[in-house]
């Protein structure tokens, strides 16, 4: 279950992770991209520490709101508004409920709806799926939906462009979407 | 000026704000605003560019056209945070604009401009 506390802990163990492989998310978007994933979400993290840091005593709602606003204004890539209307999602549903499976199922369903993406398409939705969708949460789950992107052609995002040329690369959005859902793992009290 | 109004989303700023040039050519009296770049005026949009372009723009109602990929997302974001009425057209930006800025200006109603710009779209 999802309370302030532990969504703190968790978007704050997600930009550890995003820092981290800022390059390696940026290396894995320059043959299929336009190389700078690992930048924008490093803006965008940089962003969400900033909002979460003017919040006093906020709710859950609040606290959702302020990290999808920083990623909204700070990206500057598709991810900001994916990630953004993501976290949008969870800020309405969460007075209804904080367990995080339906939580990332809404914030499935505002990525779709934004970009309109669907499964197999090599996109963030291919981990966010399968994680919204599995019965229990694992590091396998996360790492088989985040491999599985490798043999995908993109039919949505920048890489679509490519076409076949596409396949047998890793979609970044998935690789750090990956992050995020292993932060959250990692984050005591929330599964 | 007309009751209808126009904005230009790019993902580089000065090709939004280089499209008004070639633009009041055809329609002086239609108020453009444009928002290109991400705050800090890299490659990329910021959904509060667009949002400013929105509420600077003189008419209550306008019609926006965007560039690639994220313009679109942002662009339905703000256009969901604002109480302007905004129609979102998936033409090609350069082609789009110029065709409903020179119907704008020419009086043209909203549905039969929308029956001109639809073979223009193109994503």
């Amino acid at each position: 279950m999802l309370t302030v506390e532990n969504t703190q802990k968790w978007l704050n163990n997600f930009y550890q992770k995003i820092e981290e492989h800022k390059d390696y998310l940026s290396e894995l978007d320059t043959p299929i991209g336009d190389g700078d994933h690992g930048n924008n979400m490093m803006r965008g993290m940089v962003g969400v520490k900033e909002s979460m840091a003017r919040l006093q005593n906020p709710d859950l709602q609040a606290l959702f709101k302020a990290i999808a606003m920083g990623l909204i204004s700070k990206v500057g890539g598709a991810s900001g508004p994916l990630y953004g209307t993501a976290f949008l999602e969870m800020a309405k549903k969460c007075t209804e409920t904080q367990a995080a499976a339906d939580l990332i199922l809404v914030g499935l369903a505002g990525i779709k709806k934004r970009g309109g993406a669907t499964e197999g398409d090599k996109t963030m939705v291919d981990v966010w799926s399968p994680v919204a969708h599995s019965s229990q949460l694992t590091t396998e789950v996360i790492a088989a939906a985040v491999a599985a992107t490798k043999d995908m052609q993109a039919k949505k995002g920048r890489a679509s462009y490519l076409g076949e040329r596409s396949i047998g690369h890793l979609d970044p959005g998935a690789v750090s979407s990956g992050y995020l859902f292993t932060a959250l793992i990692e984050t005591e009290g929330i599964l | 000026m007309k009751k209808l109004g126009i904005i230009l989303i790019s993902h580089v700023s000065e090709i939004a704000d280089g499209l008004p040039k070639l633009l009041t050519q055809v329609a002086q009296d239609v108020s453009f605003t444009s928002a290109g770049g991400t705050d800090t005026n890299d490659v990329g949009t910021s959904m509060e560019k667009i949002l400013t372009a929105i509420n600077n723009n003189d008419a209550a109602e306008l019609l926006a056209f965007y560039d690639i990929g994220s313009a679109k997302m942002n662009l339905e974001l703000a256009i969901e945070m604002t109480d302007k009425q905004v129609h979102l057209y998936d033409t090609a930006l350069v082609e789009g604009a110029y065709t409903a800025a020179t119907l704008i200006q020419a009086d043209v109603p909203l549905a039969d401009i929308e029956k001109q710009l639809a073979p223009l779209k193109i994503k």
